[in-house]
C-alpha cells in the first residue's frame, strides 16, 4: 500500500469519525429539547398522581421539586458540554505564558476572564498558584484568576439564565466579573508578597513541561465535552438535589411575609448576614442557584441574594484550607476580607437601587 | 526499567492516572517503576501546574486530565 492510499484511509475514517459524532450530537440536542418541553406538563403530571392537593404547601413542594430536578439536571448536562468543549482550546499552561507576558495593568481583567474559560479542579488549585506566582505573575493578578474562576463560572451563569432570567444573570455576570478584578487589584497594591508561606517565596518552579505534541481534532475536543457532562454531572447530582429540596421548602412553607422581614430590601443587615452564612456553606453553584429561584420567588431582595449566592461560591472553606498550604493565615484573612467587601458592595448597590 | 512519576495531590484522577499508567505498562509488558508525587512543591518544581501530570525518566510527558489510553502506550514505548 502506498503511502497515498494510506492517507486517503485516515482521512476516510476521520470523515465517518466525524459524521458519526455529528449525527450523534444531533439526535442528543432534539431529544434534550423534546425533554425539556415537556417539564410543565411532566412536573404537574407526577404531582398529580400524589395524595397532596395541588394548592396546598406540600403539593407547592413537590410540584417545585419535580420541575426543578429534571430541568437543572438537563440545563447542567448541555453547560458542561458546552464548556468543556470550549476550554479544551485554554490550559493553565497557556494562561499562564500569557498573564506572565502581559503588562500588570492588563493583567488583572485578563486573569479574571481566563479565570472563566480556564479548566481547573479545585485540586489543583495549589499547584497552579506555585506555578503562577513562581512564572513573575503577581500575586493580585493570581488572585483575580483564583477568585473569577469559581465565582463566574459557566454553570452558575447558564442556571441563573435559566432558572432566574437573563436579567439577572447578566448581573451576576458583570459584577462578578468586577468584584475578581478589583479584588485583585486592591490584593496586588497591598504588596502581600511577605505573607505567602516561606518556601513558597523562595521557590524556582521549574519551566513548564513542552506537552504540545498532544494535538486535538473537534471529535477530541466533543469527547472532552461529553467526558466533562459524565464527570461532572455525576459528581454534583447530589448537590443539586439537596439545592432543590431546599428550594422546595422555601417555595411551599415559607410565608413571603418572614421572607420580607428577614431578606427584604429595608433589612439592611441581612446583606452581610447573607455574607456570613454563605461562608461556612460549601456548594457549587449547581446546587446554590435553586435555592436563589426559591428566594427572589419569595420576595427576597436581589442584592441580598446575590450576596448570599457568590458568598457561597466565592468563599468557602475547603479552599481556604487547601490555600492554607501556601498562604498564611494573615494573608487567607486578607484574601476573604477583601472579596467579602466586593460581594457587600454589590448586595448594598442593589438593595439601593432596586 | 522505566521510571514513571505520577504528579497530584492525591485527587481521584491521579489515582486513575495511575492505574492507567500501571495497566498499559502491563499490556505493553514495559517494566516500570511508578512513584506518586504528592508534594505541592514537588510537583510545582517539576514544572505541572495542572494536575495529574506525567514524567517518564524524567521527561515530562502529559499534563492536565486523564491521559488519552493511545498516547500513554506511546509514551512508554519510546
Amino acid at each position: 500500500m502506498s503511502a497515498e492510499t494510506i492517507a486517503a484511509g485516515h482521512r476516510q475514517k476521520n470523515r465517518n469519525r466525524i459524521l458519526k459524532w455529528g449525527t450523534g450530537l444531533l439526535v442528543t440536542l432534539v431529544a434534550w429539547g423534546i425533554a425539556y418541553s415537556q417539564l410543565v406538563p411532566f412536573s404537574e403530571w407526577v404531582t398529580s398522581l400524589l395524595p397532596v392537593a395541588r394548592d396546598s404547601h406540600t403539593g407547592e413542594a413537590i410540584a417545585f421539586f419535580v420541575y426543578d430536578v429534571p430541568k437543572v439536571l438537563l440545563l447542567l448536562a448541555l453547560i458542561v458540554f458546552v464548556t468543556g468543549v470550549l476550554r479544551s482550546w485554554f490550559s493553565p499552561e497557556k494562561t499562564r505564558a500569557i498573564l506572565a507576558g502581559n503588562r500588570e495593568i492588563i493583567g488583572y481583567p485578563l486573569a479574571a476572564l481566563l479565570g472563566v474559560l480556564t479548566p481547573f479542579c479545585s485540586c489543583s488549585s495549589v499547584p497552579l498558584f506555585i506555578g503562577f506566582v513562581s512564572a513573575g505573575i503577581p500575586l493580585g493578578v493570581t488572585f483575580a484568576f483564583l477568585i473569577a474562576g469559581p465565582l463566574v463560572g459557566p454553570v452558575g451563569l447558564g442556571l441563573l439564565f435559566g432558572l432566574v432570567g437573563w436579567q439577572v444573570a447578566l448581573i451576576y455576570l458583570v459584577f462578578g466579573f468586577t468584584i475578581a478584578t478589583v479584588a485583585g487589584w486592591v490584593m496586588g497594591r497591598m504588596g502581600l508578597e511577605r505573607y505567602l508561606q516561606d518556601w513558597v517565596r523562595e521557590l524556582n518552579a521549574g519551566p513548564v513541561g513542552d506537552v504540545s505534541d498532544e494535538t486535538f481534532d473537534i471529535v477530541d475536543r466533543l469527547q472532552v465535552g461529553v467526558d466533562q457532562v459524565r464527570d461532572i454531572v455525576g459528581k454534583v447530582w447530589i448537590w443539586v438535589v439537596i439545592g432543590i429540596a431546599i428550594g422546595a421548602l422555601i417555595h411551599g412553607y415559607v410565608p413571603e411575609a418572614m421572607m420580607l422581614r428577614i431578606m427584604g430590601g429595608d433589612a439592611w443587615w441581612s446583606v452581610p448576614a447573607a455574607v456570613v452564612v454563605g461562608i461556612p456553606m460549601y456548594t457549587n453553584a449547581a446546587g446554590a442557584i435553586p435555592v436563589v429561584e426559591a428566594l427572589l420567588g419569595k420576595g427576597a431582595a436581589l442584592g441580598t441574594t446575590l450576596a448570599f449566592m457568590m458568598s457561597v461560591i466565592a468563599l468557602s472553606l475547603p479552599e481556604m484550607i487547601i490555600l492554607k498550604q501556601v498562604l498564611t493565615y494573615r494573608l487567607i484573612a486578607i484574601f476573604v476580607a477583601v472579596v467579602a467587601s466586593g460581594i457587600l458592595a454589590t448586595g448594598f448597590l442593589f438593595n439601593a437601587i432596586l | 526499567m522505566k521510571t514513571v512519576k505520577v504528579y497530584g495531590p492525591g485527587c481521584k484522577r491521579c489515582e486513575t492516572t495511575e492505574a492507567m499508567v500501571k495497566d498499559a505498562a502491563a499490556k505493553l509488558g514495559v517494566d516500570v517503576e511508578i512513584e506518586k508525587v504528592t508534594d505541592p512543591k514537588s510537583i510545582a518544581v517539576a514544572g505541572v501546574i495542572s494536575t495529574p501530570g506525567i514524567s517518564i525518566d524524567g521527561k515530562l510527558v502529559h499534563t492536565g486530565g486523564l491521559p488519552k489510553e493511545d498516547a500513554l502506550q506511546k509514551w512508554l514505548q519510546a
